[in-house]
C-alpha cells in the first residue's frame, strides 16, 4: 500500500527544491546571467533557508479564502454606502495619494519579483520570489477594488494610471522603484525586501491601516487585514536574504552595508509623504509621525540592527539625521503640497485651530518656532480671500526628486542643499545622503527624469502651467486639485449629510 | 566604478544638458530664511539676460507674493553663487559673470526676518 498523503517535508521538497535540475549541456552562468555582476558571491545556494515553508497548492488555498472574505466585505461596503461612514471627507485625500502613489509601486514590486523569480540560481529563492510577485499583483488588484468604491463618489481617482508616469510628485515613488528594478537582483532584494519591507514597512502599514480604522474607512482596513499575512511573509524573506548573503561570503558585507545605507535613506525620503499624511491628512489622528518613527524604527529597528551586529552590519548611515528630521519633515512636506495645491491631484487645506494645537503639543521643540507661523499666515490669507498658491516651479533633488524642502538640522530655518560636478555638468541634492548615492553611480542618475526640467524642455505640453496640469496630467481644474474648501467633494459631502 | 552595470562601458544619457533647453538655461534661486516658498525655484532664462532683468523681471514674478519682497534693499543683499560669496554686475549678462546652466544663487536679507519674524 502506498502512503496516503505526503508529509509536509516531502511535499515541500517536491514542490520547491525538486523543481530544479542539474545543467548537463548548457552553461549555468548563461541561464542565470545577472548573478555575478554586482560583486555578490554565492558559494552554495542550498544553504538558503526558506522563510516560509509554503508550497503553491497551499498558497492558492490560503489566498482564495482571504479573497472570498475580502470581496464579501467590499460588496457590503458598496451596498450600504460605506463611504458615508467616513470621519470627514478630507480623509479621502489620503486614499487618493495612496492609489496614485503607492498602488503602482505594488505593480512594480510584482514586476521586480517576477524577474527575480526567474533569475536567481537558487530554486528556494526563486520560489519565494515567485510567490511574492503573485502577492504583489494581488495587492494591486485588491487595492484597486477597495478604492474603486470611492471613485464613485469623490474626485481625484479617475486618472491614476495615467498620472503615475507624469505628475511631478509621483516621480518620487516611481523613480524609487525604477532605481531598484534597474539594479541587479541582489540590490533589488536588499532595497525592497530588507530596507523597505523589513525595516520601514510598518511605518507605511500601521499608519495607513490604523488611520483607515480611526477614520471609518472599512474598505481600506479590510484590504489591510487581507494583505497583512502576505506582508509578514515578505518581511521574513527580507531578513532571510540578509542573513544568507552575509553567511555566504565575507566579501558581501561591504556591498550589503552600502545598499542598506542607500536604501534606508531613499526609503526615509519616500516616507515623507506618509509623515505628512499622518500629521495633516488624517482627521482622526492615530499618532504623530515622530511617535511612529520612535516606536517602529528607533525601538524596533534598533533591536534589529543590534541583532545584525554579529554579522558586522551597522546602523544605516543617516539614521541619526533622520531622528532629528522626524520633528520637521511632515510640516515641511504638507506645506509644499499646500502651497503647490493647484498642482496636486488631491485637495489640500490648512489645519483647523484644534489641529494646530495638536501639532504644537506633539512637536514642542519645533512646531511653534518654525511651522505654526506659516500655517497661521496661510489661514489669515484664506480669510482675506487670498488663498496662497505658489506659481513658480521648485528646484528638485537629482536623486530623490523631491523639491528641496528639507532644512539643515544644524539650522532648521535654512534650506538644505549640496551639489556635485560630474562630466561638465552640475547636479543638485537635498542632502549628503542623496549626493552620495549619485556619486556611487553617476551614469545612472544623470538620466533622472526630473519633472520640472521636463516641463521646461517642453516635453510635458504647455507652455503654461495650466495646460500641463489639465492636458498632460489630466487634472480637472477645481475638481481634482485646489483647496478642500469649496471643492465639489466638500459640497457633495454636505449635501449627503444634510449640512448647509 | 561609474555604474554597477551588466554591460561594459555603460553610459547614461544626460537628460538635462543645456542643449535640451532651446537656447535657455536653468538658474535656481533661493531666498534664504523665507520659507513661505517651501523650496528654491527653478527658473529658465536666456544666458544673455542681464542681471537687472533677471532680478526685476524673472525673480520678481516668482517672489512677489511675499510681503517683504518690495522691501528688499538690493544694495545690501548678500549673494551666494554656487556656495561662494558673489558681487553681481547688474548691467552684465548672466553668462558673463559665471551664472551658467544649473547655477544655484542664494540671497540673504538679514534685516528682513520673514513673516511674523519667523523666517517665513
Amino acid at each position: 500500500m502506498s502512503a496516503k498523503k505526503l508529509n509536509l517535508k516531502d511535499k515541500y521538497r517536491l514542490l520547491t527544491r525538486d523543481l530544479d535540475w542539474e545543467f548537463s549541456y548548457a552553461d549555468r552562468k548563461e541561464a542565470f546571467p545577472y548573478e555575478e555582476f554586482e560583486g555578490i558571491k554565492i558559494t552554495d545556494w542550498s544553504k538558503w533557508e526558506d522563510p516560509f515553508r509554503l508550497t503553491m497548492d497551499a498558497y492558492w488555498k490560503y489566498q482564495s479564502e482571504k479573497e472570498k472574505k475580502l470581496y464579501a466585505i467590499f460588496d457590503a461596503f458598496g451596498q450600504h454606502n460605506g463611504h458615508l461612514n467616513l470621519s470627514d471627507p478630507r480623509y479621502v485625500n489620503a486614499i487618493k495619494l495612496f492609489l496614485t502613489g503607492i498602488t503602482p509601486l505594488e505593480y512594480q514590486a510584482y514586476q521586480g519579483f517576477s524577474h527575480l523569480g526567474r533569475q536567481y540560481g537558487g530554486v528556494g529563492a526563486r520560489v519565494a520570489c515567485q510567490m511574492q510577485s503573485i502577492d504583489e499583483l494581488r495587492h494591486v488588484q485588491t487595492q484597486i477594488h477597495a478604492i474603486s468604491q470611492y471613485n464613485k463618489f469623490f474626485d481625484g481617482f479617475k486618472e491614476w494610471t495615467h498620472m503615475q508616469d507624469k505628475v511631478w510628485y509621483l516621480s518620487v515613488p516611481k523613480s524609487f522603484f525604477n532605481d531598484a528594478r534597474s539594479a541587479g537582483p541582489f540590490e533589488f532584494l536588499i532595497a525592497i525586501s530588507f530596507s523597505f519591507e523589513y525595516v520601514l514597512t510598518n511605518l507605511v502599514f500601521v499608519p495607513f491601516m490604523s488611520g483607515a480604522a480611526y477614520n471609518g474607512d472599512m474598505a481600506t482596513v479590510t484590504f489591510g487585514f487581507s494583505a497583512q499575512s502576505d506582508e509578514a511573509r515578505h518581511m521574513t524573506l527580507g531578513l532571510e536574504v540578509i542573513k544568507f548573503l552575509l553567511e555566504q561570503h565575507e566579501d558581501n558585507l561591504p556591498i550589503v552595508q552600502k545598499w542598506i545605507d542607500k536604501w534606508f535613506w531613499r526609503g526615509c525620503r519616500l516616507l515623507s509623504i506618509v509623515a505628512m499624511m499622518m500629521d495633516y491628512m488624517l482627521p482622526n489622528k492615530v499618532m504623530s509621525w515622530q511617535e511612529a518613527w520612535e516606536v517602529y524604527f528607533e525601538q524596533a529597528g534598533g533591536a534589529l540592527f543590534k541583532d545584525l551586529a554579529r554579522y558586522g552590519i551597522k546602523m544605516p548611515k543617516y539614521a541619526e539625521l533622520v531622528s532629528k528630521e522626524k520633528e520637521h519633515v511632515s510640516h515641511q512636506t504638507w506645506w509644499t503640497f499646500y502651497t503647490y495645491g493647484q498642482a496636486a491631484g488631491f485637495h489640500t487645506w490648512t489645519p483647523t485651530d484644534e489641529e494646530l494645537d495638536w501639532l504644537s503639543e506633539k512637536y514642542p521643540n519645533t512646531f511653534d518656532k518654525y511651522y505654526r507661523p506659516r500655517y497661521e499666515y496661510a489661514k489669515q490669507l484664506e480669510k482675506e480671500g487670498k488663498r496662497f498658491y505658489n506659481g513658480t516651479l521648485p528646484m528638485l533633488c537629482n536623486t530623490c526628486q523631491i523639491p528641496l524642502l528639507f532644512t539643515d538640522m544644524d539650522d532648521p530655518g535654512l534650506t538644505s542643499h549640496t551639489c556635485h560636478h560630474h562630466d561638465g555638468d552640475q547636479y543638485h541634492f537635498c542632502s549628503e545622503g542623496c549626493k552620495e548615492i549619485f556619486i556611487e553611480e553617476p551614469e545612472k542618475y544623470v538620466q533622472s527624469w526630473l519633472p520640472v526640467h521636463q516641463i521646461y524642455q517642453g516635453n510635458c505640453g504647455g507652455p503654461g502651467l495650466e495646460e500641463v496640469l489639465t492636458e498632460y496630467y489630466r487634472m480637472t481644474m477645481g475638481e481634482d486639485n485646489l483647496d478642500m474648501k469649496g471643492s465639489p467633494d466638500e459640497q457633495r459631502w454636505k449635501k449627503w449629510k444634510g449640512v448647509a | 566604478m561609474p555604474v554597477n552595470a551588466y554591460f561594459d562601458d555603460y553610459e547614461g544619457v544626460v537628460k538635462d544638458r543645456v542643449e535640451n533647453f532651446h537656447g535657455n538655461q536653468l538658474v535656481y534661486v533661493n531666498w534664504d530664511k523665507h520659507l513661505l516658498f517651501s523650496a528654491p525655484f527653478t527658473l529658465m532664462v536666456p544666458p544673455e539676460m542681464t542681471f537687472t532683468d533677471f532680478v526685476h523681471e524673472v525673480m520678481d514674478g516668482a517672489f512677489n507674493p511675499h510681503p517683504e519682497w518690495k522691501k528688499v534693499d538690493w544694495q545690501a543683499v548678500q549673494w551666494l553663487r554656487d556656495g561662494q560669496s558673489f558681487e553681481p554686475q547688474w548691467d552684465h549678462t548672466l553668462a558673463s559673470q559665471g551664472i551658467g546652466h544649473k547655477c544655484f544663487l542664494r540671497f540673504q536679507t538679514p534685516e528682513l526676518t520673514g513673516i511674523f519674524n519667523a523666517g517665513v
